[in-house]
């Protein structure tokens, strides 16, 4: 089962928001805690990783509808499940068993629909967020050389969630809501340090950055091609974008990306922009077809959803560029 | 299907893409400790912020990547390292370029690897402590992503003679590619650069063998880059600049030829090898190649030579420095210094070096202009400097121009001698520039005119009051691109929707900027933009107009640009379509009944000192010059603060005291050399309203108007107010009549300014391609003539008239009109209808009394003129008269005795 080979045929599905369907069974405190950390002493509302291990059964379902719209790709729900965001709660020395199970999760789900039709394989993406702190960019506007973490702090955390997600049984590393390039480059160095120590084959690596506004630039200060430059060194699978922008505002950076990009594009955006209440609101089918015409144009490989969207909109997503060739990779050539 | 090419990519905020058509990459030198003393001193003395302006510096002076070196036995290289790359990081315009991580020592550069964003370049690794140390290290470097700088250098020694260099390369590079897994194009060596005339002889063959070893490494190894430290070579004349620049300019030529790419360099300090003296030239190219040099011959007459120039290097460089650069670096900073005292001998240089004159303007002149437009756009130039550049550039052209019409002329007779046909290649993008029909105002035009020419484009300016069919028939002739007007006051904003309306059914395609005080985003999307649908643009400013063309004249940008323009535009006008609904308006009477409550029972008028009108000819200037108001003049300029506070701004503070002092220098000239002439006029009648909106003036027998009654007509406001609030006209501010029998005994006053002579004085600026004085030039005749308004008003209040006599007010209590009593002008908000002029002028005398002259929309020529009414209740504030609905204009269409198509002409503007 090679995720390369799948590539090749065809345009490849990606799951929606995994934060929007949780907080559809309206989880409280107690959700969060279930029996194993009743005592807890910190609150662990809103700690959605630590569901992989109080409430594997909301997590498992949510892969499941979303396999069962069509996605091809699930993401691990360990966004935040680093020992620097799970601080926090200090819930550190459970890192590694969120990450192991959130990987478990979603590949028992993905092997039992690869099971049901063995022709559209699915796949497992470990999902590698961006921590709440950032090696770029100082929070102390008095002192501008200052940063609240260290490069070596940060390699050490992804090294610990690679590790989970890796003996969890991920088939792909995916470093996510990119807005400081610095922070991913220590994610990437993380994998490689990983896989050298111990002397297995590199997983493939989908690397998603964010653009944060009409600058076209990340939060971090870098234009589209300087961040995709900056991460060429991951040698990915892919390069795309999610997150911030809904598919409209990202269109054209998708338009960009694809001329630049020597491997494959991802491209997930949210379901349009926050309307005045904060909620995102653009119909499935408005997804669809904005997907659909980048799909049309030969920009995209892999397309799905990030904040606000839901089975039924990778349902739409999926209809709507089923039919569609993928990009094909550029030529890259061995001499000017 | 795309391809990509296997280009060297760097990238710190921006990308760095190196084509083959990239010339040689400067790599900026002076951030390193070992290298720059200043810069090593302030490391020592953990002055970061001070250590930080010379890395922008060499941001500014061209540097594409950064060194920084940190290496010193007197620092913590690694803290230091990790603390000056943090900063780095944070100053975006520094930032934006790669940095090259430069340490003997590899932990140095692992911090420094461990802070940057973007993909760096580590300076360097080698096999000097063996294959496995150097895989390891490249490993490292390779996992942070970076390229690598690796020198000529294994476990013997350093490479020296060609062969040891291409080996050494060739097995660093296999290791790297097919050990460590490193991209080709990652790969930068170093086959060191070593000093030359040593007096050594076995030195004297290592400039060819670095040469020799980049031509051959190049073949071997054809997506690899090469770079080296150039100052090395020149080491043997420390403290003979002359010859040092020489033989770094002589090394690059033959260097970069043989595929050199990049190097640690100086840039400002390279002389261009066409440039340097024939005699030492020569001596540095058999320094450097080697000829000539049995027993060190070639060597010893350099030597030789440096003792000459030694002395007399000293006296003439100093900080002339850059008049030793190449022409086209002496253009370029002169165009981007604003230096005129050597463009016209540095533009005949360059007229002689190149083939065709025409290649000055669009080599070195349009690169100069280039780096203009990007530090503009990029907010690190202001107006004052580029309309400044704009002036050398102009000159420049100027002495090219004859030659190249000279060209022209021979090319067309050598056709015709020929028998064929002339086709002249298309030049820049023509802009086509104009003032509309009745409006005089043109300082914001000349502003984006100079600033298009400054970003490359031709602009044809048609200047002011410029007819629609004119404009039209002159864009269709000269087949400009885009076309942009201009305007100041209310009635231009008709004549612009006529010119877009008059496009349409032309059928023409050309874009139209539309710019001016008056105008706005939302009337041009309301009013101008539905009338022609090939793209109407409002443009805010002069800076603004820069990417507005380059957007339109890009044809791929163009669709999606006037796309998204319309999809706003259309969102404007659906805004105000359904705002203007909510508006809720009086009827004209109700209005008039909730007019502003005056006790005039109360109020005893002051009678002026004398009724009828006063003329000051030739007022003294050096007194206007206390009443300028100079916040205006600074937002001509696109300055926009408080003064003086803008003087000493962090941003803006250099440039708008640059400005200042050469505007007060260019006053001091207008003064004393009487350029300008001050006219005035002022006037006062007995005055009565009507109690409605009329008011009843009553004009001496012996007025220049003939005598009799005048009657002004003003308007009022409608829209509902809140609870209290009046409906105000200005003629509630005149003592009604009783039973509508004049009674005179309130007054009414008029004034009017002007600031005559600028004429001949703009037309010298012209012909000297002085864009800078001539805008300065104009900002202050419109300054004096509003200080002149001031200054009048003044002594209405205190003296002609004399209602406030006891008033004492600072000239900034002045700008904040904090006195008694107001003077509105005819045009504007609380007296809308322009028309009001005509009577007005009257009143004063007309055109021979006042000096100006009314054009048919009723702009006054001069354009540095200024009128208006004199109101002195205390009660009476300046207001808008907002819109008003049509029981006013048929109301106001009567009184005035105008047909209601030319009421509403003149009225468009508050009608809804």
């Amino acid at each position: 089962m090679d995720i390369r080979k799948e590539l090749e045929k065809r345009i490849l599905i990606i799951d929606g928001a995994m934060g929007t369907m949780i907080q559809r069974h309206k989880p409280t405190e107690a959700t969060y805690r279930g029996e194993r950390f009743k005592d807890w002493h910190i609150d662990l509302k809103n700690n959605s990783d630590i569901l992989n291990l109080t409430q594997p059964g909301i997590v498992e379902g949510i892969h499941r509808e979303y396999l069962e719209a069509g996605a091809d790709i699930i993401e691990t729900n360990t966004f935040a499940a680093t020992s620097i965001p799970q601080a926090d709660f200090e819930l550190q020395e459970y890192v590694y068993e969120m990450n192991v199970e959130g990987a478990r999760l979603a590949r028992k789900a993905a092997d039992d629909y690869t099971k049901k039709d063995p022709t559209k394989p699915r796949f497992v993406a470990g999902a590698i967020g961006p921590l709440n702190k950032t090696l770029s960019l100082s929070p102390d506007v008095n002192n501008p050389g200052y940063r609240a973490v260290t490069f070596d702090e940060v390699v050490t955390a992804y090294y610990e969630q690679i590790k989970g997600l890796v003996d969890g049984g991920v088939d792909v590393l995916l470093i996510e809501t990119i807005f400081d390039t610095l922070n991913a480059k220590g994610a990437i160095f993380a994998i490689k340090k990983y896989f050298h120590d111990v002397n297995k084959p590199e997983l493939p690596i989908m690397i998603s950055g964010t653009i944060t506004d009409a600058s076209g630039r990340t939060l971090s200060g870098q234009t589209l091609e300087a961040f995709y430059i900056s991460v060429m060194h991951a040698k990915p699978l892919s390069v795309g974008l999610n997150c911030a922008l809904g598919a409209h505002e990202m269109r054209p950076h998708i338009e960009e990306l694809s001329q630049i990009a020597s491997c494959y594009v991802s491209a997930y955006p949210n379901a349009g922009l926050p309307n005045a209440m904060g909620e995102y609101d653009e119909n499935p089918s408005d997804t669809g077809h904005y997907l659909e015409e980048w799909a049309k144009e030969g920009w995209v490989n892999i397309v799905g959803g990030c904040c606000g969207t839901t089975p039924d909109h990778i349902k739409h997503i999926a209809e709507h560029v089923k039919k569609i060739q993928p990009r094909e990779l550029p030529v890259v050539e061995a001499s000017f | 299907m795309t391809s990509i090419k296997p280009y060297s990519r760097f990238s710190g905020l921006e990308p760095l893409v190196v084509r083959p058509e990239t010339n040689f990459i400067n790599v900026g030198e002076r951030t390193n400790v070992t290298g720059s003393k200043k810069f090593a001193r302030l490391i020592k003395e953990n002055k970061y912020e001070e250590a930080l302006s010379i890395a922008r510096q060499q941001v500014e002076n061209g540097a594409q990547i950064i060194d920084v070196n940190m290496d010193d036995a007197l620092l913590d290289g690694v803290q230091a390292m990790t603390t000056f790359i943090n900063l780095l990081q944070s100053e975006p315009d520094i930032a934006k370029i790669p940095v090259m991580i430069d340490s003997s020592k590899f932990e140095i550069i692992e911090a420094g690897l461990k802070c940057v964003q973007g993909k760096c370049i580590v300076n360097s690794i080698s096999m000097k402590e063996g294959v496995d140390k150097f895989i390891e290290q490249a490993r490292i470097c390779h996992m942070y992503g970076a390229a690598v700088v690796v020198m000529a250098f294994d476990e013997v020694g350093q490479a020296d003679t060609k062969q040891r260099k291409v080996e050494i390369c060739h097995r660093a590079y296999k290791i790297l590619v097919e050990q460590v897994g490193f991209d080709p194009q990652d790969i930068i060596f170093d086959p060191n650069i070593f000093a030359l005339a040593t007096g050594m002889e076995e030195h004297n063959n290592y400039g060819v063998d670095f040469i020799e070893a980049t031509r051959e490494i190049k073949q071997l190894m054809p997506l690899a880059k090469i770079s080296g430290g150039v100052s090395n070579l020149s080491f043997s004349f420390r403290g003979n600049d002359h010859v040092r620049e020489a033989m770094h300019s002589v090394f690059l030529y033959y260097a970069i030829k043989a595929g050199m790419d990049m190097g640690i360099v100086n840039a400002g300090q390279l002389v261009v090898y066409d440039e340097i003296e024939p005699q030492l030239r020569e001596l540095c190219e058999d320094v450097i190649l080697n000829r000539n040099n049995n027993n060190n011959e070639a060597t010893d007459k350099l030597i030789a030579f440096a003792e000459t120039v030694k002395a007399k290097g000293k006296e003439t460089v100093k900080d002339e420095t850059w008049r030793n650069t190449s022409v086209e670096e002496r253009l370029k900073h002169s165009l981007v210094n604003g230096i005129t005292d050597y463009i016209e001998a540095d533009t005949e240089e360059a007229r002689l070096k190149y083939s065709a004159p025409l290649e000055v303007i669009e080599g070195p002149l349009m690169a100069g202009m280039d780096v203009v437009g990007d530090l503009f756009g990029a907010g690190k130039m202001f107006l004052p400097q580029v309309v400044k550049s704009a002036r050398v550039m102009k000159k420049s052209v100027a002495v090219l121009t004859p030659y190249i019409e000279q060209e022209k002329e021979d090319r067309k007779q050598a056709h015709l001698a020929a028998g064929t046909v002339n086709e002249e290649a298309a030049g820049a993008a023509k802009i086509l520039l104009a003032t509309v029909k009745g409006d005089v105002h043109d300082i914001g035009k000349n502003i984006v005119g100079v600033v298009l020419g400054c970003n490359g484009y031709e602009v044809i300016d048609m200047g002011v009051m410029v007819p629609t069919d004119k404009i039209l028939d002159t864009a269709q002739k000269e087949n400009v691109d885009i076309i942009g007007l201009s305007g100041l006051i209310t009635p231009s904003l008709d004549e612009m929707v006529h010119v877009a309306h008059e496009m349409k059914r032309r059928g023409m395609k050309q874009p139209l900027l539309i710019g001016g005080a008056t105008t706005s985003r939302m009337h041009t999307a309301v009013k101008i933009a539905p009338q022609y649908e090939e793209g109407v643009i409002h443009v805010l400013d002069a800076s603004r107009s820069v990417t507005v063309a380059g957007n339109l004249l890009n044809q791929e940008q163009k669709p999606e640009f006037l796309g998204n323009l319309k999809a706003e535009y259309d969102k404007l006008r659906d805004d105000f379509n359904n705002k203007k609904v909510v508006k809720q308006f009086l009827s004209l009477a109700d209005a008039q009944a909730n007019k502003t409550k005056i006790d005039w029972s109360n109020y005893q008028p002051v009678a002026p000192t004398f009724t009828g009108t006063k003329v000051f000819a030739d007022y003294y200037l050096a007194e206007l010059r206390k009443y300028i108001d100079w916040k205006p003049f600074f937002i001509a300029w696109e300055l926009h603060g408080n003064f003086p506070d803008i003087l000493t701004d962090k941003v803006v503070g250099t440039e708008a005291t640059k400005l200042y002092n050469d505007a007060n220098a260019l006053l001091d000239k207008i003064i004393a050399e009487k350029w300008l002439s001050a006219k005035g006029t002022v006037g006062f009648w007995p005055a009565n309203s009507d109690g409605k909106d009329s008011v009843q003036v009553q004009a001496p027998s012996n007025s220049p108007s003939g005598g009799g009654l005048v009657t002004l007509e003003f308007l009022r406001q409608q829209i509902k107010k809140a609870e209290g609030q009046p409906n105000i006209s200005l003629a509630d501010f005149i003592k009604p009549a009783n039973d509508s029998q004049l009674s005179a005994n309130d007054y009414l006053g008029a004034f009017s300014v002007t600031i005559q002579g600028i004429e001949e004085h703009i037309k010298r600026f012209e012909a000297a391609h002085d864009d800078y004085n001539k805008i300065t030039l104009q900002a202050l005749a419109d300054r004096l003539a509003e200080a002149f308004a001031e200054c009048l008003h003044e002594r209405t209040r205190k003296e002609f008239w004399g209602y406030a006599k006891d008033e004492t007010l600072s000239n900034e209590d002045l700008i904040k009109e904090q006195y008694m009593g107001i003077r509105p002008a005819p045009g504007y908000p609380a007296c809308p209808d322009h028309t009001e002029k005509y009577k007005l002028f009257s009143l004063l005398g007309g055109e021979e009394a006042t000096g100006i002259h009314l054009t048919e929309s009723l702009a006054m020529y001069p354009a540095s003129s200024v009128c208006g009414w004199y109101f002195a209740h205390p009660e009476s504030k300046y207001f808008g008269v907002g819109k008003i609905s049509n029981d006013q204009l048929e109301d106001y269409t009567k009184r005035k005795g105008m047909s209601i198509e030319e009421a509403t002409r003149w009225l468009r503007p508050i009608l809804e």
